[in-house]
């Protein structure tokens, strides 16, 4: 009975000692900035493997997700007559909900479990401690550009979600199901506000791509050194992210669209 | 792969981005370039603003000229306050029109509708409409119906 009291205690300080480990972890990366000259082609490197080789997942998911959106609205609006409404049904959902929250937890799938298990790699070859030896910042030459890789193609991925869902609502709605195309767009120009709308969405992406990177590099950063590590670290990263944009979400959408 | 062709992948990326989000502006929300429109401000008072909310559209003959600020309860004659900004170009409103809420459709949202009087003065910048009409309450109507008043 002790024993269990005492194991409780220390995961709870484990749980403590390891955020205020990732929050002097983000204070020295934030301190690296990628310089100008030297830092960019790694930060243009990390975008590439981050943001543009997530576009297929993100891209197909998105269409996906629209159309079910126009198939879904479309049966239960046609029950009350108001089927032109879909367009602003898809529009509101995807902008200020889904677009953000479902490309946030693909780019945790995605590029953050496989930022994880490369750094996680390269701790347990010692290519880390090898730099630090050579006098290169490991912070500012491998953690520093990841982090802002995500921070940066987060928000365009969210975007182009957005856009491609809606098309491919469009799709459906318009050219399949036959709901006339001038009230599809009138109907979600009339409803959708740029600032309260859009631009809400995507604060919300910048934030999750924040976060889901942070938490992808100090996974990586910080794991046990071995195989069975990096395969815990990487499962931590999805799942912490995950819930970290879920749990986030909520707050964000309280604080933006609650009226209190 | 050279960094040439990465920087221009990359470069491709971020343009397909901003143009996403270019069109979420223009399309999606209807942003105009010229959105930065002068406007006036005028007030209504009713006794029942129903679903009426703020964002919503003020029209004209079934011509959007303005869009609802705020709502607000006036603590003196527990009426509803309605402040509206109206576009500057419809500067000639005449002073006796009154404000309706109507609906659009049977279940769409609810806007204020602008009927003209004929008086040869106009509304002027922070006026209020002198005559309006609550918005129509569906539960009244059947109880009023159903009582024979």
């Amino acid at each position: 009975m002790l024993d269990r009291i005492a194991s409780f205690g220390r995961l709870g300080l484990d749980i403590v000692a390891s955020l205020g480990r990732s929050g002097r972890f983000l204070i020295g990366v934030l301190g690296g900035v990628p310089r100008p000259v030297t830092g960019f082609p790694l930060l243009i490197k990390q975008i590439y493997a981050v943001g543009v080789l997530s576009l297929a997942i993100v891209v197909v998911s998105g269409l996906f997700i629209g159309m079910v959106l126009g198939l879904q609205g479309y049966t239960i609006l046609s029950d009350y007559g108001s089927e032109s409404a879909i367009g602003q049904m898809i529009a509101l959902t995807l902008v200020r909900e889904l677009g953000p929250v479902v490309t946030a937890l693909l780019f945790a799938g995605r590029a953050g479990s496989a930022l994880t298990a490369e750094i996680g790699l390269m701790k347990a070859t010692e290519q880390l401690s090898s730099m630090e030896m050579m006098g290169v910042d490991p912070l500012r030459r491998v953690i520093a550009p990841r982090l802002w890789a995500g921070f940066i193609a987060m928000p365009v991925l969210a975007v182009i979600f957005s856009v491609v869902g809606i098309w491919g609502g469009m799709l459906v709605g318009v050219e399949w199901l036959g709901v006339f195309e001038g009230s599809f767009w009138g109907n979600m120009q009339s409803s959708v506000d740029f600032l309260d709308d859009v631009m809400n969405g995507f604060i919300k992406s910048v934030v999750f791509g924040f976060v889901c990177a942070w938490i992808a590099v100090f996974q990586g950063y910080d794991c046990v050194p071995t195989s069975a590590g990096i395969s815990s670290a990487t499962t931590k990263t999805v799942v912490y992210s995950s819930l970290a944009v879920l749990g986030l979400d909520f707050v964000l959408t309280a604080v933006m669209f609650g009226d209190f | 792969m050279a960094q040439r062709t990465l920087e221009i992948i990359v470069g491709l990326f971020m343009v397909a981005g901003l143009a996403a989000l270019l069109f979420l502006a223009l399309q999606v929300s209807g942003l105009s370039p010229k959105a930065a429109e002068s406007t006036y401000t005028l007030y209504a008072n009713f006794n029942d603003t129903g679903g009426l909310t703020p964002r919503g559209k003020v029209s004209m003959a079934g011509v959007t000229v303005g869009s609802i600020e705020s709502i607000s309860l006036d603590r003196e004659t527990f009426q509803a306050r309605v402040e509206m900004s109206i576009h500057s170009e419809v500067d000639n409103i005449p002073a006796d029109s009154s404000a309706v809420i109507r609906t659009s459709g049977l279940l769409g949202e609810q806007y204020i509708d602008i009927s003209i009087g004929g008086d040869m003065e106009s509304l002027q910048a922070g006026d209020t409409f002198y005559s309006t009409q609550s918005a129509m309450n569906l539960e009244r109507l059947i109880s009023n119906f159903a009582s024979g008043k």
